[in-house]
């Protein structure tokens, strides 16, 4: 599901040398990519003990924590990017996952599948049944993802909240998707801070 | 190996000469890169792996994570077990002989702190002629040796890896162990702790002191799997004998383990390492900010903690792990899920060991340079 192309965009907002928390980071390879291509520092955080493993042999650092416990070992403003990379529709308590973001970080960057893509519009709207696709390959009754959202609902989210977006990007799996975004774009990246 | 050169404790008291236990394991390659530093918690000893010849019961503490093959790994590292200062198993203490007496020192061995260790280890490493560890590496007690080791000597270490450990004791830490104290120094056979002098042994007090310490090492849960209220006798719990018999299984276990173990300790012993431990506490130099006492470490840190361990639990561990963060140490921590509470640290569990395996492994690939 993550696929080069996101990694290149997020990348792209990557400032050389940031220090930068990856949320969720799986295995380690965004962070390694980062670390690559950005000269990053930073952390993963990851509360699977396997995926923990990969990092070290990754060579990340990573900390075993649960994203929405409130990280509190984590000092406020101490990195300048924190990442949320296809998780969000994951959390329980988004709303607060999000504003942890902006207290340990000065900038966010999310990324996440849009269900508001048209063929998952079209499996509600025709076919009555919930979406399930190769973007969310899950039944709903057995689905990681308990708060997906559209382009549209994630910027009222983050209207309302008065972050200050300073990037979006749509793809339609690989291809940049610029055109009609939230009906024909499967993954949206958004890059924001805190309003002033 | 004896040491001629005085050493200055942080009590005051200057051991004149003294000796430090160790034992090697693997090889140590020719530019003295690979060594590891395995640093014992409240009872162990130097022998961390293998077993001795002709005797099939003496393997090493840690033998399941030192030696070939295993996540400390023999074939790569020269591992180097050490005995601490103080303790009862070689290296100098209450029962070696006093050089100004020519009697054992029993209650005049002065009291030694963590700080004292890693001073007499990195001593031991110089003769050796190893300048810098490849790691550092210790469960609970030696967990604060490999912490201590990282700031203190920051050029001489590599990696730091501090299992199961607290970056100081809380109130209820140092509450059991003066009650462990108090079991021996108030046994009659205790004499101020000049027991040798009287030809006796502090025997039950000594017994009750690891009784106590043993409950704070089992998860409530364990303790419940492994014995609930099953009688000795009679596993179904009937037939209760209206005495002071030892009649549950644990408590049996506890006598067992507590009768054991004031066959081989030394009460002064423990009465110091106890003390060791409650005065533990880095940060206190530095108005309680661990952070500005972890600062000057340069090795890369892996921190586990053990979700059912209740005398060092995973909060503790996270106080580390934020203290490194906040110094932008390179860490990694990991929280290993484990039913058997603080002992876990030192039993069998497969994500632990990958774990510790995946570090070491990383860093034969880091190699000597810094970190990247």
């Amino acid at each position: 599901m993550i696929t080069r192309a996101d990694f290149e965009a997020i990348a792209a907002w990557i400032p050389e040398g940031a220090r930068v928390l990856d949320l969720g980071c799986g295995d380690g390879s965004l962070l390694a990519y980062l670390k690559e291509t950005r000269k990053v520092e930073g952390y993963g955080i990851e509360n699977d003990g396997a995926s923990i493993v990969r990092c070290i042999q990754t060579g990340v650092n990573v900390i075993q924590m649960n994203i929405e416990s409130g990280m509190k070992e984590i000092a406020d403003q101490s990195f300048d990017i924190v990442i949320l990379s296809q998780t969000l529709q994951a959390m329980k308590r988004t709303e607060r996952v999000v504003a942890d973001m902006l207290r340990v970080g000065r900038e966010a960057i999310v990324t996440f599948p849009n269900f508001g893509y048209w063929r998952h519009r079209m499996q509600i709207a025709i076919g009555g049944r919930m979406p399930v696709s190769n973007d969310l390959p899950y039944q709903w009754f057995d689905t990681p993802n308990v708060h997906l959202c559209t382009i549209a609902d994630f910027e009222a989210f983050c209207l309302d909240r008065k972050y200050r977006l300073l990037g979006r990007m749509v793809f339609n799996h690989d291809r940049e998707q610029t055109h009609l975004p939230n009906l024909l774009g499967t993954l949206a990246l958004y890059r924001f801070t805190r309003g002033t | 190996m004896h040491f001629a050169e005085p050493l200055q404790l942080a009590s005051g008291a200057t051991l004149s000469e003294y000796s430090l236990a160790f034992e090697t394991y693997g090889t140590l390659n020719a530019d003295k890169s690979n060594a590891v530093l395995i640093c014992h918690a409240l009872n162990a000893s130097h022998h961390v792996a293998g077993t001795y010849e002709n005797q099939p019961k003496s393997e090493g503490w840690w033998d399941n994570m030192v030696g070939p093959g295993k996540p400390v790994d023999t074939d790569h590292f020269f591992v180097i077990g050490v005995n601490n200062l103080g303790s009862c198993f070689g290296s100098s203490g209450p029962l070696s002989t006093n050089p100004a007496t020519g009697k054992p020192y029993g209650a005049k061995f002065p009291l030694v702190t963590v700080e004292d260790w890693v001073d007499s280890h990195v001593r031991l490493l110089d003769e050796l002629g190893i300048t810098q560890l490849a790691a550092v590496m210790g469960g609970s007690l030696g967990g604060m040796q490999a912490m201590c080791l990282s700031y203190r000597y920051p050029t001489r270490v590599r990696h730091s890896i501090i299992i199961a450990a607290a970056p100081n004791l809380s109130a209820q830490n140092i509450a059991f162990n003066e009650v462990a104290r108090q079991a021996i120094m108030t046994d009659p056979d205790f004499h101020g702790g000049n027991f040798e002098a009287k030809n006796t042994l502090p025997k039950n007090g000594l017994m009750v002191a690891r009784m106590i310490g043993h409950i704070t090492y089992i998860s409530d849960d364990q303790m419940e799997t492994k014995f609930g209220r099953g009688l000795s006798k009679n596993p179904s719990g009937e037939g209760l004998k209206f005495s002071f018999e030892p009649e549950f299984q644990i408590e049996s276990y506890l006598r067992y383990q507590g009768e054991k173990f004031s066959r081989y300790y030394d009460a002064n012993t423990y009465l110091r390492v106890t003390k060791a431990l409650d005065y533990f506490d880095p940060a206190a130099q530095h108005g309680g900010d661990l952070a500005k006492a972890l600062s000057p470490a340069t090795a890369r840190f892996l921190v586990i903690s053990f979700t059912t361990d209740w005398r060092f639990s995973p909060a503790r561990s996270r106080e580390i792990v934020k203290a490194l963060l906040d110094d932008n140490k390179n860490v990694t921590y990991a929280e290993i899920d484990a039913p058997h509470g603080h002992d876990a640290f030192l039993l069998d569990n497969a994500l632990y060991h990958r774990t510790v395996g995946a570090y070491f492994e990383h860093a034969v690939k880091l190699g000597k340079g810094q970190p990247s």
